[in-house]
């Protein structure tokens, strides 16, 4: 998924025609100054961390001035912090609003009903989790006729608005629901959305935009996430590939076959570190990527479990002791093998007459491989 | 008809002139179906493993009486391919295609749903009877004739513990894999009735993951519903947490969605639940044995 900036999704926002503070972008100190001293942002203005993270306001990440200096000293204590774990390496400054009410709405998907859903409250500002669930408004969104003027109107009157703020918020939720199908978006969340004047205005914007969509939306591709280098190129080669602080790696296919092997090792002791999940494919060409891509990560032992579904147990078997060949001498590891499926046990000859363990047993294995493991620390 | 297909189902195949396609068309025949179209616009006149090939849902239908689709469609077409199958009156489609959008596929399940036919997936294995029918990739070798019904979530994972069922002496009546999006056509809840109804299965294997709110769903069904008895895994209970959905999916999911509550509530609805996938084909054993003794 790709997790847009506050200012990111406001740039979307804009092109549905959503109400938004006038505002810019700064990199640096010296930029939030001088946007402010043109005139480019009005004073006084509101400086925000640009970071994915939440609670802000409480961390000291927003911040606000009255003066181009105070812009430029805003934005100096703020660009460069820690926040949760992300450097923020820019700012949003934006007008300060006289801002009324604060609601909250959200535009993103019902699995279990398996139809989207707008999510509204009156008691918006602050975080949403923290809200009473009876001052909390769902309402389903039938795909097909799209979000409704009726169930627009539905929703003002919930929120508790009426006259010209209904009819901006009727705009608002109808810009929304366009954004939401036509972005691809996970998630519309927009908290606050504020009533300024006789309207409202989009404070804050939250948008997560799906993968899966990726290739009708080449405008979010240059957007990374906090994917870490390895990460970037699994995903180049279609690995689902996940790191995090253990010492097993873990090839699998399937995610299902992937957690599964995790929980196992976990039973018996094992840190897994980095899992490779190749999806359901058991084609050797990709076990000999994941490979190859398993020994950057510099594990202390590999845990390979594929279960063969069309390919044959000795054409994956041959093809792991290609690349085990191919990984340098010094990046190589400890491999517990475990293949079932067609032409199991000519799979396992393969691997033992190239000095791999390789034992069908869920258990057993997992119990080598963490042997494995502690014995090369 | 046992649960879905049967010796009766006709499969076509969409996207059958694909890597995939083709293969997996060879496999459901190996299995015993019976394959009798493939579509793929453009290769009107060319046969694949025997089978012959259409330009639309619609030419096959007629051509073939197809009365099942599989789909193997790459993810951009997907979308037109399944409308294209219920709109030439299809009543069941395995969609095996992943990476679909969820926008798309709320867009195909609600139109499914208005013909009154049944998607199964996507990003799915599909479905088998042994000895009668598949729909799907699920690998041959792992299946023989028998009477307990598997509903799974996953892939791989489910060719592994139908592999145990096997590998213990015992067989499959039926074995759905439902797939693991967001969005899905069959859910636990739509599936279970169907087991509960079929005559040929006398204990039911429940394969579920951490992630959205099915696992519980389908509990609750069987706490209310079914009358079977229930051997459940859930995948993922060591899982580190996952990226939340922003704040608006925990209001959705409201507590649930855990390794931990979806445990809970198979429990709590009188399911065994194994502790890792390798336990499964004993306590389903447990359980047949007790039956017969009654």
């Amino acid at each position: 998924m790709v997790k847009l900036a506050e200012w990111r999704g406001k740039e979307m926002f804009r092109k549905y025609g959503v109400p938004l503070p006038r505002g810019a972008v700064a990199r640096s100190p010296e930029e939030a100054e001088s946007l402010t001293a043109k005139g480019a942002v009005p004073l006084p203005c509101v400086v925000k961390a640009q970071v994915l993270a939440g609670g802000r306001g409480k961390g000291g990440a927003v911040k606000f001035a009255s003066s181009p200096a105070e812009a430029r000293a805003a934005a100096a204590s703020i660009l460069g912090l820690e926040f949760k774990g992300e450097v923020v390496r820019e700012v949003l400054l934006e007008e300060k609003l006289a801002i009324g009410h604060e609601f909250y709405v959200s535009f993103t998907l019902d699995r279990a009903a398996r139809i989207p859903i707008l999510i509204s409250s009156a008691k918006g500002g602050i975080e949403i989790e923290s809200v009473d669930d009876a001052a909390i408004d769902r309402q389903p969104v039938h795909p097909f006729p799209g979000l409704t003027s009726f169930e627009r109107r539905r929703a003002a009157r919930s929120l508790g608005v009426s006259g010209s703020v209904a009819k901006s918020l009727d705009r608002v939720l109808g810009a929304l629901w366009q954004a939401f199908q036509a972005e691809d978006a996970e998630l519309i969340e927009v908290n606050p959305l504020a009533q300024v004047g006789d309207g409202v205005v989009a404070l804050d914007a939250k948008v997560i935009i799906e993968d899966d969509a990726a290739f009708r939306h080449p405008e979010y591709a240059e957007i990374r996430d906090d994917r870490t280098p390895l990460e970037e190129i699994a995903r180049e080669k279609e690995i689902a590939f996940v790191q995090l602080d253990g010492n097993i790696g873990v090839i699998a296919n399937g995610a299902g076959l992937t957690m599964a092997t995790l929980d196992v090792l976990k039973e018996f002791g094992g840190d897994p570190g980095v899992f490779l999940d190749l999806g359901g494919t058991d084609d050797p060409n990709k076990v000999t990527e994941a490979f190859l891509l398993m020994a950057k990560a510099k594990p202390r032992a590999v845990f390979l479990n594929i279960f063969g579904g069309v390919t044959r147990c000795d054409t994956v078997a041959t093809g792991l002791v290609a690349a085990m060949k191919q990984v340098p001498a010094s990046d190589r590891f400890p491999l517990v093998a475990r293949i079932r499926g067609n032409n199991e046990k000519e799979g396992i000859a393969i691997l033992e007459a190239a000095g791999i363990t390789a034992t069908p047993g869920l258990k057993e294995s997992a119990q080598a491989v963490v042997a494995a493991a502690k014995g090369a620390a | 008809m046992t649960v879905l297909v049967d010796a009766d189902t006709r499969v076509v195949v969409q996207g059958i002139t694909g890597h995939q396609g083709t293969v997996h068309t060879r496999q459901m025949k190996l299995f015993g179906t019976q394959v009798v179209a493939g579509v793929t616009p453009g290769k009107a006149g060319s046969e694949v493993e025997g089978v012959p090939v259409f330009d639309s849902v619609k030419d096959a239908v007629a051509a073939s009486r197809a009365n099942a689709a599989c789909i193997f469609v790459p993810a951009p077409y997907a979308r037109d391919a399944l409308l294209e199958t219920v709109d030439a009156g299809i009543r069941l489609a395995v969609i095996v295609t992943e990476h679909i959008p969820f926008h798309d596929m709320l867009v195909m399940y609600h139109y499914a749903r208005e013909k009154g036919a049944r998607i199964i997936g996507p990003n799915c294995p599909g479905i088998a009877a042994p000895g009668k029918a598949k729909v799907g990739i699920i690998p041959n070798v792992v299946f023989r004739p028998g009477r307990v019904g598997v509903i799974s979530r996953s892939g791989t994972l489910t060719y592994e513990i139908v592999n145990g069922i096997k590998e213990v002496g015992l067989g499959q009546s039926t074995c759905i894999g439902l797939g693991g999006d967001p969005v899905v056509g069959t859910s636990f809840v739509d599936a279970l009735p169907l087991f509960q109804a079929d005559p040929e299965t006398d204990v039911l294997v429940m394969v579920g993951e951490i992630g959205g709110t099915a696992e519980e769903d389908g509990a609750e069904f069987i706490g209310q519903h079914f009358t079977k008895p229930v051997v459940a895994y859930i995948a993922g209970r060591s899982a580190p947490p996952g990226k939340r959905m922003g704040h608006a999916g925990a209001i959705i999911s409201r507590g649930k969605g855990t390794a931990e509550t979806k445990v809970a509530a198979l429990e709590a609805a009188g399911a065994t639940v194994a502790r890792f996938p390798y336990e499964i084909p004993a306590l389903v054993a447990d359980l047949v044995k007790q039956q017969a003794r009654r």
